[in-house]
């Protein structure tokens, strides 16, 4: 039997996407942005995986004496979406390192402050690409 | 089965599998080698397909072997096969100019795994266009984006690397928000394979939930497509990354985003929904208007040259938008057209601009002070690359523009008529403004002695600019082509039914296995 109210999860869903969606974009801080967008993209996992229960299904095993089964299909879809997830905190992360190597800094304000001088202090000057970090 | 059969899944996994080669090599020239003849296979593959798509409609290919809608198919139709080409097409042409480009820009240690990188992005574009599967497109869309951060972050300059994290932010929020949208059209219809949504979207299209997932769905192309308001990522991205990066993503990533919106809207939901029904039109022809107008204005007062393409870009996007948007067969020819034709201008551009970066070392507007006269060659490509933006006739430019107007004529939309024509005169300001610096200013003293490209970058270049011209005078095969994939995607039920995999024989059991699906997901 289903303990929870049928639309219990698709409210954790919500709350789950708009707090990493307001995360990734009110933090200035790089890696809490990364978090932010671990937290959106974990809120669709719930999403495909509630919508693949069904109301007093079995686990999708084939059993004498059961007939309901949940379908599998959102799960496995959902394997693969965690595996890109990884990825992508994987690759934002090696860039948050480069960015912290090349910056001093993984402040959105520091960054983007050092840019400016850069865009100041090399006006007109060609070849600007003396600084680069991390090799 | 012979090679032949296995076509539609070759063109991915020849670049996919090279990828992993490409590193296990090392060393940077054989690591190109290896790339280039992967992309040069590929393309052989992708004309092999179009020109089995001519001969005998669109083709299915069953992964594994399992029958849709279980298995994954594949579906090459007259689209998707033109949409391969030029994809497989501008890889091969790019990475032709390459090795001169990447010695110069890429640090070694980097070398073979920038090309492993560029195969890898290579794959999954070209899975995205392939795949017949709804879900299969996102996969390829993470594949694809997630080596192009790391493409785009191995730039000299430190801005490349939050160009590079700006764009995973961005581009994530793209992806996720096309994976919400897919998880809502399973949950209503139970199946993930394009033509059985198309069948069974009907029935429910007037739910909330399909309704969301469309929005859903928008919303994450637009961003993955740099539609006007969503375009932020990219100025940057084009600016910062490696010219050959550059070169390659402006020509094929967008308009594989291009694709997949037309896709989904125009071959699953259906013209009827996705534009008679929901307010699409009332949001794609203002947003298209306001990207070519605003992003031309800004695009005009830049000094860095790559910075200005790419905000031509946005406003070029613009142009494809608001043909989709005006819904008529012209406004969706002129939509694929300038989807092949801004590939073609763009790719001539920017691989011209890398040849600059790679004499001049910069492409400031200061760089291009009197370089007409020391790389004739590389600045005429520029000029003709720049008419066709404008939209000269003669040039492949001026035909996509051409349809457009007539589109929005049709609809007795005079007004956008005009405004696209406005969009074109600011093009002529930002196209003179680096023509006029590059023959009419004396040369900067700092810069010494140019002289012109290497051959191997002239070479897709000038093959690029040819075709600009050849196919902005020979129109029938690329006008007649789009407009056949037009009259397919907006041609109504009818005409999707006839190529639905469905009415084969042998195929019902899996009708009916995906209902079963459908239930149990609907009743969950």
């Amino acid at each position: 039997m289903n303990a929870l109210p049928g639309i219990f999860n698709y409210l954790v869903v919500v709350f789950l996407m708009m707090a990493g969606f307001y995360v990734v974009i009110a933090q200035g801080n790089l890696i809490k942005k990364l978090v932010g967008l671990g937290l959106f993209q974990a809120s669709v996992f719930i999403l495909y995986i509630t919508m693949g229960n069904l109301a007093g299904g079995a686990a999708p095993i084939v059993t004498e004496g059961v007939t309901v089964y949940s379908s599998p299909l959102p799960h496995v879809l959902i394997l693969t979406a965690i595996v890109v997830g990884v990825a992508t905190t994987a690759v934002g992360l090696a860039l948050a390192v480069r960015i912290q190597e090349a910056y001093g800094s993984v402040e959105e304000e520091v960054i983007h402050a050092s840019d400016l001088r850069d865009d100041e202090s090399l006006f007109g000057e060609p070849a600007a690409c003396d600084r680069e970090g991390g090799q | 089965m012979t090679l032949i059969d296995h076509l539609p899944v070759l063109v991915v996994i020849l670049p996919l599998l090279t990828a992993p080669l490409c590193v296990l090599l090392d060393r940077p020239v054989a690591a190109w080698g290896a790339a280039l003849g992967a992309a040069w296979l590929t393309f052989v593959g992708a004309a092999l397909l179009v020109g089995q798509v001519a001969d005998g409609g669109a083709i299915s290919y069953q992964l594994g072997g399992w029958a849709p809608p279980w298995g994954i198919e594949y579906r090459v139709d007259t689209l998707g096969a033109y949409v391969l080409l030029i994809v497989s097409a501008m890889a091969a042409l790019v990475l032709l100019s390459a090795r001169e480009s990447v010695e110069r820009e890429i640090f070694r240690v980097n070398g073979a795994r920038f090309y492993a990188a560029f195969l890898l992005a290579f794959a999954g574009l070209m899975g995205i266009v392939a795949t017949g599967d709804a879900f299969n497109v996102f996969v390829f869309l993470e594949i694809s984006s997630l080596s192009t951060y790391a493409l785009i972050s191995m730039g000299r300059d430190r801005r490349a690397l939050t160009a590079a994290f700006q764009y995973l932010v961005m581009g994530t929020i793209g992806a996720t928000f096309i994976l919400i949208g897919i998880g809502f059209l399973y949950m209503m219809t139970g199946t993930l394979n394009m033509l059985d949504l198309a069948e069974r979207l009907p029935e429910v299209s007037n739910t909330r939930t399909v309704r969301a997932g469309f929005a859903f769905l928008t919303v994450g192309i637009g961003l993955k497509l740099a539609m006007f308001p969503l375009h932020l990522w990219m100025p940057n991205a084009y600016t910062y990354a490696p010219s050959v990066v550059t070169a390659f993503l402006a020509a094929t990533a967008t308009k594989v985003a291009v694709y997949v919106l037309l896709r989904f809207i125009l071959g699953i939901f259906g013209i009827e929904f996705g534009l008679g029904r929901m307010p699409l039109e009332y949001l794609l022809i203002p947003l298209g208007l306001m990207g070519i107008l605003s992003a031309s204005m800004v695009a005009i007062y830049q000094v860095e040259i790559k910075r200005l393409l790419a905000y031509s870009s946005v406003a070029q996007i613009g142009y494809i938008v608001l043909g989709v948007g005006l819904a008529n067969t012209h406004g969706i020819t002129a939509a694929v057209l300038h989807l092949f034709n801004h590939a073609l201008m763009k790719g001539a551009l920017f691989i011209a601009l890398g040849a600059v970066a790679y004499r001049i070392g910069a492409t400031t507007l200061d760089a291009f002070s009197g370089l007409g006269r020391r790389m004739p060659l590389t600045m005429g490509a520029i000029v003709i690359g720049g008419l066709s933006l404008i939209g000269v006739p003669g040039t492949v430019g001026f035909v996509s523009k051409w349809y457009l107007v007539l589109a929005a004529l049709e609809r007795g939309l005079w007004p956008i008529a005009l405004l696209v024509l406005v969009g074109s005169v600011m093009a002529v300001v930002y196209v003179w403004k680096v023509v006029e610096r590059a023959y009419f200013s004396q040369a900067s003293s700092g810069s010494g002695e140019a002289s012109e490209a290497p051959l191997m970058m002239l070479i897709p270049l000038w093959t690029l600019v040819l075709a600009n011209i050849y196919f902005g005078l020979h129109t029938d095969l690329s006008a007649g082509l789009a407009r056949q994939a037009a009259t397919v995607l907006s041609g109504g039920q009818g005409e999707r039914h006839a190529f639905a995999y469905l009415d084969s024989p042998g195929s019902a059991a899996g009708a009916a296995g995906g209902a079963g699906l459908c239930q149990a997901a609907q009743s969950a």
